[in-house]
């Protein structure tokens, strides 16, 4: 059951010009949050300014926070700078008040040993995968994280994969660090080294021909392919219609317009009728 | 302190309405609104068969507003009946069908199937919805069409009948008073208003649909004028629409002649708004010494004004 919180920002952390990410006092969120999960904000906090975006702006939930007795107390998100909203997400001060929506949407489901998950990350599609990689460090799942950016500079955050033990394969697409190319091509290297035998699962987030890429070699391959779409959202609760995308039934009925925010984020990589969904 | 009014047969314990559009099926909101506190739930529009609605992007963020092009995706009133209307009665919603037709007998059709079923207390017909080309605009754009709509729909119903009128019309007070000739208990407005939105890089239309329906803050000062000239038009009861975000702006609604307001956009941006605006409502009588919330209605004192139709 979703809350909504005047969250306080504990912190800021930049971690270049166009990417911070931000760290906000969410107890009740950070509790009942599970993997692949969103949270609606207002960037410009409670009182309508002029010339501020009116409407909340989707973020995943990117870590959960936690306070010395380990109990969860908050919620961090990763902020790329793109527009207004996430222009205001990149300076805003510690100690601001800004209202959470949340836990939102369908969250991952993180496979069970003997079964590997295999994430896949492009640039600011990293942002769901540190609670997931979390649940299935739990579960004592062997993951791995396949991360691409443009360039190294524009990895971030590898330290807190490390700290849950994933395995990390890295390309840009300037070759400065890791595969030079996207990140389909080790992935695509890593699925046909792979016996059939060995069960893997993929989880995807990251730009829509990225997705639609990981999506094919996942079919080809025979594995489980789950992705996180990202769509321009009004409430975040089901009741706009504005967030939908072209899937198939669940059953694998014929495809309808449907809402990214309580039937995903996170869908079955097949159900997508790609060739319906606008690139980004 | 009397928050109720009446809307034809119906009782509705306060002025706040969920407004159809915006609120899914009510269903959707269950888990953060106890949907027996609001005056009523206005859902989805509904037409015989399903709809798929318009290709996204559907929605643009405008200056203090939005830009919609949903297109009127629903499930029909079948699904409507058999899937959702169960939940709504169990939380005992005061559930108004917002009802679509691209024919006559469409409107006919639904209205008869929803008043044969325990459960729905109202229906607003929408004969106003931008976002499709074909039926609704073609009758709330068209005196004797809305008066057609309204008329068929009275004859097969018992139920209260609230026709939601376009703003996209030289004179909205013309069709409310076609509205209530025609046997309306009550009129709803406003509807979106035609607008676009052009992204400079790309030089395409922001929506997939091209043009949309405009809501939000911004088009509440438009709406309070085109409900305060309706008011003096018709007697049967108005239910306002908006912009609404606070409770000063349910009341203004109200002075201008609104006996009800629907919320739709910042329902959006604060879905436990309903709430605060009972909270800010009943503020405001204890503040005013108002025993019955409807004794505002028109009030707006006009006496030291001048009425002055000049474009600046």
């Amino acid at each position: 059951m979703p809350v909504d919180i005047d969250a306080a920002v504990i912190a800021n952390r930049r971690l270049s010009a166009d990417y911070n990410v931000l760290a906000l006092a969410a107890p009740q969120i950070a509790a009942a949050a599970r993997p692949g999960q969103f949270v609606m904000i207002k960037t410009s906090g409670g009182p309508m300014l002029s010339g501020a975006p009116l409407l909340r702006r989707p973020f995943s939930i990117f870590e959960i926070l936690r306070d010395d007795a380990g109990a969860p107390s908050g919620v961090s998100i990763f902020n790329k700078r793109i527009g207004t909203g996430t222009a205001q997400l990149a300076r805003v001060e510690a100690g601001t008040r800004l209202p959470l929506l949340g836990p939102l949407g369908r969250p991952f489901e993180p496979v069970d040993p003997p079964a590997e998950a295999w994430m896949v990350a492009g640039g600011v599609g990293l942002a769901p995968f540190v609670t997931l990689g979390a649940a299935l460090a739990a579960r004592g799942t062997r993951t791995t994280l396949f991360y691409g950016a443009r360039r190294a500079e524009e990895l971030y955050c590898l330290e807190l994969f490390e700290a849950l033990g994933a395995s990390i394969v890295l390309s840009t697409e300037d070759g400065s660090r890791g595969t030079r190319g996207r990140i389909t091509v080790p992935l695509a290297d890593a699925l046909d080294a792979r016996p059939l035998g060995n069960p893997v699962k993929l989880y995807v987030c990251g730009p829509t021909p990225m997705m639609r890429a990981c999506a094919r070699l996942a079919h080809r391959h025979g594995r489980a392919c789950d992705v996180s779409l990202e769509q321009v959202m009004g409430c975040g609760l089901g009741g706009c219609y504005s967030c939908v995308v072209l899937a198939a039934g669940a059953d694998g009925g014929a495809p309808h317009h449907t809402r990214t925010c309580i039937d995903g984020p996170v869908f079955d990589a097949q159900r997508i009728v790609w060739d319906a969904l606008a690139g980004h | 302190m009397d928050l109720s009014l009446q809307i034809g047969s119906l009782s509705l314990a306060n002025p706040l309405i969920a407004a159809s559009g915006c609120f899914g099926y009510g269903v959707e909101y269950a888990d953060v609104v106890d949907l027996s506190s609001l005056g009523g739930v206005a859902v989805k529009g509904l037409f015989l068969s399903p709809r798929e609605g318009h290709p996204p992007p559907r929605i643009v963020e405008t200056p203090s507003g939005m830009l919609n092009a949903i297109g009127l995706q629903g499930i029909g009133v079948h699904r409507f009946i058999a899937e959702r209307l169960p939940e709504l009665r169990e939380r005992r919603a005061i559930v108004v069908v917002n009802i679509c037709g691209t024919t006559l007998d469409e409107y006919v059709e639904v209205a008869r199937i929803l008043s044969d079923v325990e459960g729905v207390h109202a229906l607003e017909l929408n004969i106003s919805c931008p976002n499709i080309k074909e039926g609704g605009i073609t009758f709330g754009c068209s005196l004797p069409g809305t008066h057609d709509v309204v008329g068929a729909v009275r004859k097969v119903t018992s139920l209260p009948v609230i026709p939601k009128l376009t703003p996209n019309v030289t004179d909205v007070s013309s069709f409310a008073k076609a509205a209530e000739d025609a046997g309306a208990d009550a009129i709803s407005l406003v509807n979106t208003f035609l607008a676009m939105a052009i992204d400079v890089h790309t030089r395409r239309p922001k929506l997939t649909n091209i043009v949309g329906g405009l809501s939000g803050p911004a088009i509440r000062p438009i709406a309070v004028r085109m409900v305060y000239e309706c008011r003096r038009a018709v007697k049967i009861p108005i239910v306002g629409m908006g912009g609404i975000a606070t409770a000063d702006d349910v009341l203004e609604f109200m002075i201008a002649g609104a006996n009800a307001v629907q919320v739709g956009t910042m329902n959006f941006v604060d879905p436990f708004i309903w709430g605060k605006l009972l909270d800010g409502i009943r503020a405001y009588m204890t503040q005013h010494s108002i025993a019955r919330l409807q004794d505002i209605v028109g009030t707006v004192d006009t006496s030291t004004r001048e009425q002055a139709w000049i474009s600046t």
